[in-house]
């Protein structure tokens, strides 16, 4: 299993630092859940995980090797928007993860492999409930049967990570609570761990197995001309060098949660379609 | 009601749209029955018989000295070296401006030369066409390959890179190469904004022809133009600009198809 960890990881742009001292041990099937105000680097967090930024200083380790440093298929992404390709049908954003894997010269597979591919990419849009909707286009489909196209674009390559950023942010609150359901089920279904970025506290605390808050102390200039602090300008300057967000919270939530353990390591990626058609998941 | 708020409906659209039209072929018809009234030989303003008696004469009747259908084999010899040149600069914008776009290397490498060469006023460059590539037909296509291309290369290295960055990232979480993403991602998503470039570069490639032409030619619409000003011949120039402009209006309103015909993803995601 991988476990991924933070050995005192620091980013900072020029003078700027936007994470400090970041030490931190994520355990293999957990469900992350980073919360704090905007601006606090939780989204610089998540991509350094991605692997679209480099740490300063410090390392990332998952499974106890240094993490690649460009994004790649062991690491799962949905992002708020702009997650799946609008030039392809709901099918084929599913399918071309396997295209990218199976098809390395063309992109694309034909005959035998595709109609695999394609049965593959059916089954499992079934079961995130897009079933009926293989042959439109993504912006045909409502915020919420967006991000269920993008759960399961992203789950079909079956990465280890699952790093969702603030991907319910823009959804109305009852289709909301309808893919807490589907996530928690993908989360209980796959041998995955995920670190969702959110700043809503209470999403955070019924999907999280864990949640960690990020937050900046206040002592930029602007904020220190706001709480009235007189500093000299030199000294604020070398505060403001020394100052990113780091962790300030960070807890188990209780009652624990845990993901359900798996069947069988060969069954283990399977979405159960049976819990898709009306089942309670657990949890 | 307000005004702004007042909205044609189909069969006024149209009859509205007719309007400038009908007022334009009106104006033209009284200038010209004014000017022929005062004098007859008028060559300036010729009547609609006189221009349909010219057309006649060179779309019906071939020449008598080259047995052609001049209009045809003008608009055959116009309309190929156009096409030919438009379609050589849609591939290498295609080419050139998805690398550019997509890979930083490149965008640092050719991106400013790029940005300069499409400031090179293209009919500047004509003389030079033709003295290494001769008169024929080889520099006019050159012409408005250099005229157009740059351009295209430009519009679509900016397309490529306002494509969003999440897009990029999740295909690489997907496991896909850089060449994949190219071929899978990036392309499908060029080929209609591409329509829309080309579809505004119509009315530049088209000046270049008829410039080149003009020079030196000795056939296309351009050509005869030039060819029948000696002659004050009004009554073939002006139904010759109407079918040059018939012929750029039918290209536009085709690719405008195409694109909708081929692209039926686009307006969605455009309006997204």
């Amino acid at each position: 299993m991988t476990a991924i960890v933070f050995d005192n990881v620091w980013k900072e742009y020029g003078d700027h630092v936007v994470l400090e001292r970041i030490d931190l041990t994520i355990a293999p099937r957990s469900f992350v859940a980073l919360v704090g105000p905007s601006g606090c680097g939780k989204t610089t967090f998540l991509r350094m995980l991605l692997g679209e930024e480099k740490p300063t200083r410090g390392k990332i380790l998952v499974g106890g090797n240094p993490l690649k440093t460009e994004p790649d298929a062991d690491r799962g992404v949905v992002f708020q928007r702009y997650s799946v390709f609008p030039h392809l049908t709901v099918l084929a954003n599913v399918m071309i993860g396997r295209e990218f894997e199976r098809a390395c010269l063309l992109g694309k597979l034909f005959g035998e492999a595709r109609r695999a591919a394609e049965a593959e990419a059916r089954h499992l849009l079934e079961a995130v409930g897009l079933k009926g909707h293989e042959d439109k286009y993504p912006a045909s489909l409502s915020g919420g049967m967006q991000q269920r196209l993008a759960l399961a674009q992203a789950i079909n390559r079956k990465p280890r990570i699952l790093l969702l950023d603030e991907p319910f942010g823009a959804l109305d609150p009852g289709i909301r609570a309808d893919i807490h359901v589907l996530i928690r089920r993908i989360w209980n279904e796959n041998s995955l761990t995920i670190v969702m970025v959110t700043h809503d506290l209470s999403e955070a605390f019924r999907l999280g197995t864990r949640v960690i808050a990020f937050e900046r102390p206040r002592n930029r200039p602007e904020e220190l001309e706001r709480y009235g602090a007189t500093l000299g300008e030199v000294s604020a300057k070398a505060i403001v060098a020394a100052s990113g967000a780091s962790i300030t919270q960070d807890f188990d939530v209780w009652p624990r949660k845990v993901a359900e353990p798996l069947p069988s390591a060969d069954t283990q990626l399977d979405l159960k379609l049976a819990s898709a058609n009306g089942a309670k998941p657990p949890g | 009601m307000r005004l702004l708020n007042l909205k044609p409906d189909r069969t006024w659209s149209i009859a509205l749209a007719a309007l400038p039209f009908a007022a334009l072929l009106a104006a033209y018809m009284m200038g010209s029955a004014m000017r022929l009234a005062e004098n007859p030989n008028d060559k300036l303003l010729p009547s609609l018989t006189a221009m349909g008696e010219a057309v006649k004469h060179y779309a019906l009747e071939p020449d008598p000295r080259s047995g052609l259908y001049l209009m045809w084999n003008d608009t055959l010899s116009s309309m190929s070296l156009l096409l030919t040149a438009l379609a050589i600069s849609t591939f290498i914008a295609l080419v050139f401006g998805i690398l550019i776009g997509l890979l930083p290397i490149m965008g640092a490498t050719f991106g400013p030369v790029v940005g300069v060469a499409s400031m090179v006023p293209p009919l500047a460059l004509l003389p030079i066409l033709f003295i290494i590539m001769g008169l024929g037909d080889a520099a006019k296509i050159a012409l408005i390959v250099i005229g157009t291309a740059l351009k295209l290369i430009r519009d679509v290295a900016l397309r490529v890179e306002d494509l969003p960055r999440e897009q990029l990232i999740k295909a690489q979480t997907l496991g896909a190469s850089t060449w994949q993403i190219g071929l899978r991602v990036v392309l499908p998503q060029m080929l209609p904004r591409l329509i829309d470039s080309v579809r505004l570069e119509l009315g530049p490639a088209w000046l270049f022809l008829i410039a080149a032409e003009a020079i030196a030619s000795d056939s296309g619409l351009g050509y005869r133009i030039f060819l029948v000003r000696r002659y004050l011949a009004m009554d073939v120039i002006i139904p010759y600009v109407i079918w040059i402009t018939l012929l750029a209006f039918l290209m536009d309103l085709a690719l405008r198809l195409l694109q909708r015909k081929a692209f039926p993803w686009f307006a969605g995601a455009r309006a997204a």
